[in-house]
């Protein structure tokens, strides 16, 4: 199955031509939404985890006496995010709610009560299915060419100048339109890809990291990272790259259409969004 | 009409029941426990059983090493202990072993030692860095002739929480590792009664809760049920922390 086949041309009552790809093979569609809950899962749960002890450090050790280069907590009636010397209050959002004292209110963890046992019941859980259906996700793309076809850049997307273009149609929101929309365009890719062999490898091993056990199988992932601490911050930002991934990507899909794109991913057919008519 | 802000709170707590039904559902936990099962398989199956957890110099020290969990055992039979220094006190070996053992604290600190320097992270995220001296308990379990058909090694402790005894287990593969050790000494020092006095287990490639401190009897045993809830450990039966504390 071809992730981008040549377009269908229907014609509706009204004489309008419309096309119709087919632009999104099923592996990919199921492995998106397996990865889509496996990744609010995970994020969820490990805030339970990350509530347990809201303070983040660099190096090998860290702990209550040590310097924290981020705490999230509460001072009397209040909630505060602090990041290095500069703070900020919080109450109402983190730190302190009417409802939890936690770092993350219960509204965005798993489960939805304080629970360190359970969230680390979730997060290893799902641990297994990230790794699992990446390691599947890859392995397909390379062999159905998803991955050479579609994800990645060609030479002529990886010129500066093209790239600088697309950021400035971005910027304008201005998405491409006719056949040129049936591929992803160069920021798209770079973003996916990002995500796959970037944000996915790097949260998958900055956990391994912070095992016990795997630090005596696989001593060199500490002197990767810097120590297990150092390690415990980078899944934390990790964490925050997904967080912003999500946004920009719920983003461009309403601005791109969000039924046309939900179509895409569920069905896999996805209609050519028409030429604007105030394009040149 | 509702307002859009009372639908929203609506919703949430509609979200919020649904969440709770599935976390607290008896097959979703089980499902879950999957996890841990494909944790501590795949962990050993690429964890060689004698692969040590990384040592550190005492230029990594912790400047403060915390105290976490108990601070001090609350029974008058271990405060009399405390207050003689230990002198009196026995270490009891039993179980599945040939020979049942009564051990002084000067008879482990004759034995032959082992210094590790070594980091201790909490289930909760952090990690301290301190120096740790004591008896390999491999070679306390060799003399007192263990069974091989003990599968599990239970530490009995002298600390409680509102009244229920703390307790720890590991298994076998664990037990005999060359790091596995009952330490008396903790950076250069007699262990401080914060610490665990006079002795605390030391099993490197694990979470902190496995690190049962005031540790009075060590016990062979084929099944970790009938144990006190069965978890094999304090936390595991209280609050269903993974007994398999590698990650």
């Amino acid at each position: 199955m071809d992730a981008i086949a040549s377009p269908v041309t229907l014609q509706d009552s009204s004489g309008n031509t419309e096309d119709l790809v087919y632009r999104t093979a099923l592996p990919v569609r199921i492995w998106h939404w397996i990865n889509a809950i496996t990744i609010f899962v995970m994020l969820m749960s490990g805030a339970t985890i990350f509530n347990a002890h809201p303070r983040l450090y660099w190096g090998k050790f860290g702990a209550n006496y040590d310097h924290a280069w981020l705490v999230i907590g509460k001072r009397g009636a209040e909630g505060f995010v602090r990041l290095g010397e500069f703070e900020i209050v919080t109450t109402g959002f983190l730190g302190l709610t009417p409802y939890s004292s936690k770092a993350i209110p219960p509204l965005l963890t798993i489960p939805g009560y304080y629970s360190l046992a359970e969230g680390r019941q979730w997060h290893f859980f799902f641990a297994w299915v990230l790794m699992l259906s990446l390691v599947s996700f890859v392995v397909y793309s390379i062999f159905s060419r998803h991955l050479s076809r579609d994800l990645v850049l060609s030479s002529e997307e990886r010129k500066l100048s093209h790239l600088w273009h697309d950021i400035k149609e971005h910027a304008r929101l201005r998405f491409p339109t006719g056949a040129a929309a049936r591929a992803y365009n160069p920021l798209q890719k770079i973003a996916y890809l990002g995500v796959i062999f970037v944000l996915i490898p790097l949260v998958i091993l900055t956990g391994m990291t912070m095992s016990p056990t795997l630090n005596a199988a696989f001593p060199w992932l500490l002197d990767l990272f810097g120590g297990r601490q150092s390690a415990r911050s980078i899944h934390f930002l990790c964490a925050t790259g997904f967080c912003a991934f999500i946004l920009i990507h719920l983003l461009m899909v309403l601005l791109a259409g969000p039924c046309n794109e939900l179509r895409s991913i569920l069905t896999g057919w996805y209609r050519l969004p028409k030429p604007r008519k105030d394009s040149l | 009409m509702i307002s859009r802000r009372n639908a929203l709170i609506g919703a949430g707590a509609l979200t919020l029941s649904g969440c709770d039904s599935v976390t607290r559902s008896p097959s979703v936990r089980k499902i879950l426990t999957l996890g841990e099962k494909a944790t501590l398989t795949g962990q050993r199956l690429v964890t060689d059983r004698n692969a040590l957890a990384p040592e550190f110099t005492r230029a990594d020290l912790s400047p403060r090493f915390r105290v976490n969990g108990n601070s001090t055992a609350s029974s008058a039979d271990y405060a009399a202990h405390a207050a003689s220094n230990f002198t009196d006190w026995k270490l009891e070996v039993g179980g599945k072993v040939a020979r049942p053992l009564s051990l002084s604290l000067a008879q482990l600190r004759a034995a032959p030692q082992r210094t590790q320097i070594t980091r201790h992270d909490c289930v909760e995220g952090w990690s301290a860095i301190a120096e740790w001296t004591g008896v390999p308990l491999a070679l306390i379990l060799r003399q007192a002739q263990i069974m091989p058909s003990a599968q599990y090694i239970v530490f009995h402790c002298a600390d409680d929480f509102s009244g229920v005894p703390y307790y720890e287990s590991i298994d076998m593969i664990d037990a005999l590792h060359p790091q596995t050790i009952l330490a008396h000494i903790m950076n250069g020092q007699p262990l401080p009664i914060g610490n665990g006095a006079p002795i605390r287990l030391r099993v490197e490639r694990a979470l902190g809760y496995k690190q049962a401190k005031y540790v009075m009897r060590i016990e062979a045993v084929e099944t970790l049920s009938g144990i006190h809830g069965g978890g094999g450990g304090f936390w595991e039966d209280r609050s269903g922390y993974q007994w398999f504390a590698g990650i």
